[in-house]
C-alpha cells in the first residue's frame, strides 16, 4: 500500500451520533471520538482528526493514509435528503419503482405503508426505446425523445439523472447514447447509469440501485471534495480511501463515480475487524459478533475472509423488516442486522409472550437503570438485575446505575403480568434476547451451509461481551474472543481493510453451451475495469485475484455461488464447473438433482491487495495471580437463586492469567460475562478468550 | 421444573419453532423449479404435534394454505395411522379436498422421529407448473380434466423413494424435471425442519411436545378470544356479486360474533359452477379465516389453537363447498374474494379497521405456446405472470397501487419472464383514474400489454375477474374501474378460459382499481393536485370526481 514513507495510519468513521477517530503508529493506538457534524460533516472529521494526532503527538503531515468510512450517503437516502433526481426509462414502463414486488412485507398488516421510491412519478420519464433479453434491438432509442427531455429537467431543477432500460444489463449502449445526449446539452448534470453501476438482470432492483446512486451522488461529490480540499489545506499530503460496503478500501474517484458502494460501510468495518482478530489468532471459522445500543449484527468469517453477498436493503419502513426496505444491488459484507441491543426495549404481547426490541430506549432516555426518565424495561436492565454489570463500574464510573429502577420496570412490564418475581422476568428477558439472536446466527449460517457450532465468536460492542457466553451456549459453540478497544471497532477495522474493488455483470449461459470465449472476453474486461480501479491506491502491492460465477439448475429462481479458477477458462473446463457446482449445492441442500442441466446468470471479479495482516500470537504459558476485586450477586436460573460470582478488573488481569466461569470481568466499555460453562485467559494481544470447560 | 422458569422455556421453544418452519418455507424457496414457488411464494410450511394440532406454520404468500394445511394434517392421520409411521417414511397428495384445494399443489407430510419415537409431523406444500391434462385454467369440467391426480400414498417407504410414483408423475407432465426437481425440494423441506426439531428438543431435554403444544395453542387460543370478545356480539349479514364464469356469482354471509368466537355461514350463496372455478371447504375456511384475523387478530401467529375459534359453514354444492369430482382448478379467482365479503359483515362492527373492496384476486396472466418453428410441440413455453390491481382504500390511508391482497405472493420481474419466453411486454404501467375517488383513494391498477416476438400466436388462460362488476366503493367513495381483457384492434374477450391470441395480437389488460372510501370531495386537495402531477389522476377526474378545478401542489 502507498504510503509515501510516512508510517502513522489514520482511520476516520462517521456515524449518526459520533465521529470516529483511530490513528496507529509504530504499533500504538490512539483514539477519539467526536460528535457528528451533520450539516458539515468535513469539521467533526477535522476535529476528530486533530484530537487524534495530539493525543499521539502526531501532526497531519505524518500521515501517511487515511481510510474514511461514512453514513452520510446511507442517511441521506433514510431522511430523503438527496438530491432532486429524475429517472429517464423505456417506454411502458414508468413505475417498475413504485410496482416493486406487488406485495406487502407483512401477511396480516392491512394498514402498512409501502416505501415510496427516491423519484417520484412526476420526475419518472420515458423514452421509446427496448431491447431483448440478448440485447438485440426491438426499437432504436427514440434520441429526440431524449432531447425532449430537457427543458422538464430545467423546469424541475433536476441535479442528478438516472437512466435504466429494461435488459440494459445485456447491452448498455441505449444508456450510453442517452448519457451522451444529455450531457452535451446539461454539462452539469450527473448521470448514473444502470448498466454501469449494477449490470445485473431484474428491473426492480437495478433501477433502484441507479436512482439511489443518482441520488446521493452530488451531496457525496461535494462533501467528499470539500473534505479532499480541507485535508490539503491542513498539510496532509497521504493517500485517502474510502470504505465500501464490500469491506474493501476505494478511491476517491470511485467514491464520487459510485457513493451507493459507500452505505454501510460501518458495519463492514467491524466485521473486518474480526476478520483481523480472526486471522490475529489462527481462527478459521469465525462469527462477528456486534452488539451496541439498538442492534446485534452477525457476519460469518471462514478462512479470514467475511461473507459477501450483492444486495442489501436501506431505509425500511419497518423497522428490520425484511421486504420493507428498497433493494440495492451492491457487494456487501453478507450479516443479519436484528433489533437487539442494550436499549432494546422487553414487553409482554396478547400471548404473554416476552418480547424484545426493535424499539430501542436508545441513549436517551436510555435503560431504566440509567435514571433519566427511561421508565420501560431494557436489555441493559435485564443484564443489571440479572447482576451481570457492576452498577458501580459502568462506563468508567461515569454513569451511575440504580439496579432498583431495573427491578421496578421489569416487574411493572413483565414480572406482574406474567407472575415472574423479577430475577425470572429479567432471566426471561435475557433469555429471549440471546434466543433471537441464536435464531438469526443459525439462520443465516444454515442460509450459507455453514456448521455454526464449528465458529468462534468475536465479540465487541458495548452489550456483546456480556451476551456471548449464552450465545455461544445456544449455538454449541466452543470458543469466544473479546478483544481490546472494541468501543472503536469499526475505524480499527478499517485500518485492516485491503484496497479491493468487486465487478459484477450478468451474462446468462448453460453449461452445455458453454462459451469459453465469451466468458475470458467479459472476465477480461471485468478484470481491467477492477485492476484500474485498485492499482489507483495500491501502486505496487501485489495483488490477488477472486473469480465467482452465480449459478443455479435450470428452471431454478435462485443462484449459488461457485468459485472459478484464475485463468482463462476452456471448454474443458465444463466438468470441472459441472463438478464444484454440484459440491456446493449439496453442501447447501444436502443433495442434487440428477440429469438437470445447469446454467450461468451472474458473474463476478474481485481484485484486491492482500490484507493487512498480523502475525499469527504465540501461545502464552499459564500465569498465575489472578486475583477478584470483589463478588457480585448473579442470578442462577438453574438454582432459582443468587449465586456469588467474583468479579474481576480487565485491566489487572495479565497475559496468560485465567479464571474458572462464572466470572464477571469488569472494563470500561463494557462487561464479559463469563457463564459457568466457560473458562477465560488473556492471550498475548490481551484478548480475552473464553474455552468451554472440559 | 419450577412453573416460572418452565413457562420460559416454553416461550423460547415456541420462538424457535417459528424459526424452525421459517427456514422450512426459505429451503423450499431456494430450491423450488416451480417459478411461482421459487419467484411468488406459493408455498407453505408447518410443524404439527402427534395429536394433529398444528404448532407453528411459516408465514408465506398464500393464505390460502392457512386453514388447508391444518385439515391435510388430519387425512393423512386417517390415511396412515401414527403405528404405521416408519421412520424415513414420506407421504403425498394433491387431492383438492384433503389438500390445499387443487391439483396444482402437492403437499408432502413426512414423520419426524426421535430416538425411533415418532414425535412430530412435517407438512409443506408448492404450486406445480405443470400437473399434466389442462394444467391450469377453468376449462375443465371435472377434476378429472384438470391434470394427474394423486391419492393419498407413499413417496418413500423407510427411506427407498417409490420409484413408479416418481416415473408416472413425470410422465404426466409437460415439464418432467422441473417437477421431479420441486419433489426433491419439497421432501428437503421438511427434512429441514425435522433437523432443527430435533436439535432443539436435545438442547432442551425434551421427550415429546405435547406439553409444549398444549402451551402454545393455549396461549394462541386465548388470545384470539380475548380480541374477539372486545367485539360487540350479534349477527351481520352481507352481500356481493361478482363476474363468475358461466353467469354471475353472488356472495351471501352471515358473520355472527359470540363470546365463543366468530362464525360466518354462506347460506344463499350461488351454486357450484360448470367450470373449474369451484371451492373445496377447506380453501373458503382458510380466505374467511385470513379476512377475518387481519382485523381481528393480525398480531397473533397461526396455529391450532389460533384458528379454532374462528369457523365458517356453506351449503353443500354451493360454489364455496364444492364436492368431488367438480372441477377446481382455478378455485383461487372465487376464493380470494372473500376477504371482501367478510369485510362487508365486519364494516358494520368496526368500520375504522375495515378496507374498501380491492381487486382480491389476483390477476395472474397464464400464456402458453409454441417456440417459432416448433412443429412437433417440443419447444413450448409457459408463463405464469402473477399480476396485481388496486387494494381499497382503508380508512384514514389510501389503497396500495398494484399490490397483491389477500395473497401475498410476489410479482415476476419482466427480464426473467422474457428470459424464458419469447413474449414481449410493451407496457406495464399504473392506469390512470383507476383507483375509485374518495376522501382516501382506491390504489390504481396496471396496463400491460403483451406480444410474443416471434410472431406466433399464442394462447391465455383466462382466470380474472371484476371486468363486469367492479370493487366497490363505501361511505361515500366511488368503485374502482373495471377490469379489462382484450385484443388490440379486436376488442374484448372473455375473462375466464383458454383463448387464442393471434399472430402479431397484442393482448391488452387492464386490471381493477380498489374501490375509495369517504366523499371525493373531502379530499385534501394537495393529495389531489400531487396525484394529478404524477399523472396517476386526470385534470377532467380531479374536476368532475373530486370538484378540485386547477390542482398545484
Amino acid at each position: 500500500m502507498a504510503t509515501h514513507g510516512k508510517s502513522a495510519r489514520l482511520a476516520v468513521d462517521i456515524g449518526g451520533t459520533f465521529t470516529d477517530v483511530v490513528v496507529e503508529n509504530g504499533g500504538k493506538r490512539t483514539t477519539a471520538k467526536v460528535l457528528t457534524t451533520s450539516q458539515a460533516p468535513e469539521e467533526g472529521v477535522l476535529e476528530g482528526i486533530a484530537s487524534a494526532l495530539d493525543g499521539a503527538g502526531l501532526t497531519v503531515g505524518d500521515v501517511g493514509i487515511l481510510i474514511h468510512g461514512t453514513t452520510l450517503a446511507t442517511n441521506a437516502i433514510i431522511e430523503r435528503k438527496g438530491a432532486t433526481t429524475a429517472l429517464i426509462t423505456t417506454e411502458g414502463f414508468r413505475d417498475v419503482l413504485d410496482i416493486a414486488y406487488e406485495t406487502r412485507y407483512d401477511q396480516y398488516d392491512v394498514f402498512l405503508d409501502k416505501t415510496s421510491p427516491l423519484v417520484p412519478r412526476y420526475l419518472r420519464l420515458t423514452v421509446p426505446e427496448r431491447l431483448a433479453v440478448n440485447g438485440q434491438i426491438l426499437k432504436p432509442l427514440d434520441e429526440d425523445a431524449v432531447r425532449a427531455l430537457l427543458p422538464i429537467l430545467d423546469r424541475e431543477k433536476v441535479e442528478s439523472v438516472a437512466i435504466g432500460f429494461l435488459h440494459a444489463y445485456a447491452d448498455g449502449a441505449h444508456e450510453q447514447r442517452a448519457r451522451e445526449i444529455l450531457a452535451e446539452a446539461r454539462p452539469d448534470l450527473t448521470i448514473t447509469l444502470s448498466s454501469e453501476v449494477c449490470p445485473e438482470v431484474r428491473e426492480y432492483e437495478r433501477f433502484t440501485t441507479a436512482t439511489a446512486n443518482a441520488y446521493v451522488q452530488p451531496l457525496m461529490a461535494r462533501y467528499l471534495t470539500r473534505l479532499q480540499t480541507a485535508l490539503d489545506e491542513g498539510g496532509f499530503d497521504g493517500a485517502l480511501f474510502l470504505m465500501t460496503s464490500g469491506g474493501g478500501l476505494t478511491t476517491l474517484e470511485t467514491a464520487v463515480r459510485f457513493p451507493i458502494r459507500l452505505v454501510e460501510s460501518g458495519p463492514a468495518g467491524g466485521a473486518i475487524l474480526a476478520t483481523g482478530i480472526a486471522r490475529e489468532c489462527g481462527t478459521n471459522q469465525a462469527l462477528s459478533f456486534d452488539m451496541g445500543g439498538t442492534t446485534a449484527k452477525i457476519c460469518l468469517i471462514e478462512d479470514f475472509t467475511p461473507e459477501t453477498g450483492r444486495s442489501f436493503e436501506v431505509a425500511r419502513e419497518a423497522r428490520f423488516q425484511k421486504g420493507s426496505g428498497l433493494p440495492l444491488r451492491i457487494p456487501v459484507i453478507e450479516m443479519v442486522e436484528i433489533g437487539a441491543g442494550g436499549g432494546s426495549i422487553a414487553a409482554v404481547d396478547s400471548m404473554q409472550q416476552i418480547t424484545v426490541g426493535p424499539h430501542s430506549a436508545g441513549s436517551e432516555p436510555g435503560p431504566a437503570c440509567y435514571d433519566r426518565g427511561g421508565n420501560a424495561p431494557t436489555v441493559t436492565d435485564g443484564d443489571v438485575a440479572l447482576g451481570r454489570i457492576d452498577p458501580e463500574s459502568f462506563a468508567g464510573g461515569k454513569v451511575r446505575l440504580v439496579p432498583e429502577a431495573s427491578a421496578a420496570a421489569l416487574d411493572k412490564d413483565i414480572g406482574t403480568p406474567l407472575g415472574l418475581s423479577s430475577e425470572l422476568a429479567a432471566y426471561g428477558v435475557i433469555e429471549m434476547v440471546d434466543e433471537n439472536m441464536a435464531n438469526a446466527a443459525r439462520v443465516h449460517s444454515i442460509e450459507r451451509g455453514k456448521v455454526i457450532g464449528e465458529h468462534t465468536i468475536i465479540a465487541f460492542g458495548g452489550a456483546a461481551p456480556l451476551h456471548a457466553s449464552r450465545l455461544a451456549e445456544k449455538l454449541g459453540i466452543d470458543r469466544i474472543i473479546v478483544p481490546t478497544n472494541a468501543g472503536v471497532g469499526s475505524a480499527v477495522g478499517f485500518l485492516r481493510a485491503p484496497i479491493a474493488y468487486e465487478v459484477v455483470r450478468s451474462r446468462y449461459m448453460t453449461l452445455r453451451d458453454f462459451d469459453p470465449a465469451l466468458a475470458n472476453d467479459m472476465l477480461q474486461a471485468m478484470r481491467n475495469e477492477a485492476m484500474g480501479v485498485v492499482q489507483a491506491g495500491a501502486g505496487d502491492a501485489p495483488l490477488t485475484e477472486k473469480r465467482i460465477a452465480f449459478m443455479r439448475y435450470m428452471g431454478q429462481g435462485h443462484e449459488i455461488v461457485v468459485p472459478l479458477p484464475n485463468r482463462d477458462l476452456t471448454r474443458e473446463d465444463t466438468a470441472m464447473l459441472k463438478g464444484t457446482y454440484d459440491r456446493e449445492y449439496e453442501a447447501l441442500y444436502g443433495r442434487t438433482i440428477p440429469d438437470a442441466d445447469i446454467e450461468v446468470l451472474t458473474w463476478a471479479m474481485t481484485v484486491g491487495t492482500e490484507a493487512a495482516s498480523d502475525s499469527e500470537l504465540e501461545n502464552v504459558g499459564n500465569v498465575d495471580g489472578a486475583q477478584p476485586v470483589g463478588s457480585r450477586q448473579v442470578y442462577d436460573a438453574a438454582a432459582e437463586a443468587m449465586t456469588d460470582v467474583p468479579l474481576y478488573r480487565r485491566d489487572e488481569l495479565k497475559q496468560g492469567m485465567h479464571v474458572s466461569g462464572p466470572a464477571i470481568l469488569a472494563e470500561d466499555e463494557t462487561s464479559t460475562f463469563v457463564s459457568g460453562s466457560f473458562d477465560v485467559s488473556v492471550n498475548r494481544a490481551g484478548y480475552l478468550v473464553l474455552e468451554r470447560k472440559a | 421444573m419450577a412453573d416460572g422458569l418452565s413457562k420460559i422455556r416454553n416461550q423460547i421453544m415456541w420462538n424457535r419453532l417459528i424459526a424452525v418452519v421459517e427456514e422450512q418455507g426459505q429451503t423450499l424457496m431456494r430450491t423450488a423449479f416451480s417459478p411461482i414457488v421459487r419467484e411468488c411464494g406459493d408455498l407453505s410450511a408447518c410443524v404439527f404435534d402427534l395429536k394433529g394440532r398444528m404448532m407453528a406454520q411459516a408465514v408465506t404468500g398464500t393464505p390460502g394454505h392457512v386453514n388447508s394445511m391444518n385439515n391435510a394434517v388430519g387425512h393423512f392421520m386417517r390415511h396412515f395411522p401414527l403405528e404405521t409411521m416408519r421412520e424415513g417414511d414420506i407421504y403425498m397428495t394433491n387431492d383438492p379436498w384433503m389438500g390445499t384445494g387443487h391439483l396444482n399443489d402437492w403437499v408432502v407430510m413426512t414423520p419426524c422421529f426421535r430416538k425411533g419415537q415418532l414425535v412430530a409431523t412435517f407438512l409443506c406444500t408448492a404450486h406445480i407448473t405443470d400437473i399434466g391434462g389442462l394444467s391450469s385454467g377453468a376449462d375443465g369440467t371435472d377434476v378429472l380434466m384438470e391434470g394427474l391426480y394423486i391419492p393419498m400414498t407413499k413417496l418413500a417407504d423407510q427411506g427407498r423413494i417409490n420409484h413408479t410414483l416418481v416415473e408416472m408423475i413425470k410422465a404426466n407432465t409437460r415439464l418432467p424435471t422441473d417437477n421431479e426437481g420441486d419433489l426433491y425440494s419439497l421432501i428437503a423441506c421438511n427434512d429441514i425442519g425435522c433437523r432443527r426439531l430435533l436439535e432443539m428438543m436435545d438442547e432442551f431435554g425434551l421427550d415429546d411436545l405435547e406439553e409444549l403444544a398444549n402451551a402454545i395453542c393455549e396461549n394462541s387460543h386465548a388470545a384470539v378470544l380475548a380480541e374477539i370478545r372486545k367485539l360487540p356480539q350479534g349477527s351481520w349479514r352481507s352481500s356481493m356479486t361478482i363476474d363468475g364464469f358461466e353467469s354471475p356469482i353472488e356472495y351471501v354471509a352471515e358473520m355472527t360474533i359470540s363470546e365463543n368466537g366468530i362464525h360466518v355461514d354462506y347460506d344463499g350463496t350461488s351454486p357450484v359452477s360448470r367450470y373449474g372455478i369451484n371451492v373445496p371447504f377447506g380453501y373458503t375456511l382458510a380466505y374467511t379465516c385470513f379476512g377475518i384475523s387481519c382485523v381481528v387478530s393480525p398480531r397473533i401467529p397461526n396455529n391450532g389453537g389460533s384458528l379454532a375459534p374462528i369457523t365458517a359453514s356453506a351449503p353443500e354444492g354451493s360454489i364455496l363447498n364444492a364436492a368431488y369430482p367438480a372441477p377446481v382448478s382455478a378455485r383461487h379467482v372465487i376464493g380470494q374474494m372473500l376477504p371482501d365479503v367478510v369485510f362487508g359483515c365486519l364494516r358494520q362492527v368496526v368500520p375504522d379497521r375495515v378496507p374498501a373492496e380491492g381487486t382480491s384476486s389476483l390477476w395472474t396472466l397464464n400464456l402458453k405456446g409454441r417456440r417459432a418453428g416448433d412443429n412437433a410441440g417440443q419447444r413450448i413455453f409457459s408463463i405464469k405472470q402473477v399480476t396485481t390491481g388496486g387494494a381499497g382504500a382503508r380508512p384514514m390511508k389510501d389503497g396500495l397501487s398494484a399490490t397483491a391482497y389477500p395473497s401475498g405472493v410476489m410479482g415476476t420481474p419482466i427480464e426473467i419472464t422474457e428470459s424464458e419466453s419469447p413474449l414481449i411486454f410493451w407496457r406495464k404501467e399504473y392506469r390512470p383514474d383507476s383507483g375509485g375517488p374518495g376522501q382516501y383513494r382506491g390504489g390504481h391498477g396496471q396496463v400491460i400489454e403483451i406480444e410474443n416476438r416471434e410472431g406466433v400466436a399464442f394462447d391465455i388462460n383466462a382466470a380474472h375477474d371484476r371486468i363486469v362488476h367492479a370493487p366497490r366503493g363505501n361511505q361515500g367513495g366511488a368503485d374502482g374501474a373495471n377490469g379489462y381483457l382484450g385484443v388490440e384492434g379486436e376488442g374484448p374477450i372473455g375473462s375466464k378460459g383458454r383463448q387464442p391470441i393471434s399472430a402479431g395480437g397484442r393482448l391488452i389488460v387492464h386490471s381493477p382499481g380498489g374501490g375509495g372510501i369517504g366523499d371525493p370531495r373531502e379530499r385534501d386537495s394537495s393529495a389531489v393536485a400531487e396525484d394529478v402531477r404524477d399523472g396517476l389522476v386526470t385534470e377532467e377526474s380531479a374536476q368532475r370526481d373530486y370538484g378540485v378545478d386547477s390542482p398545484t401542489v
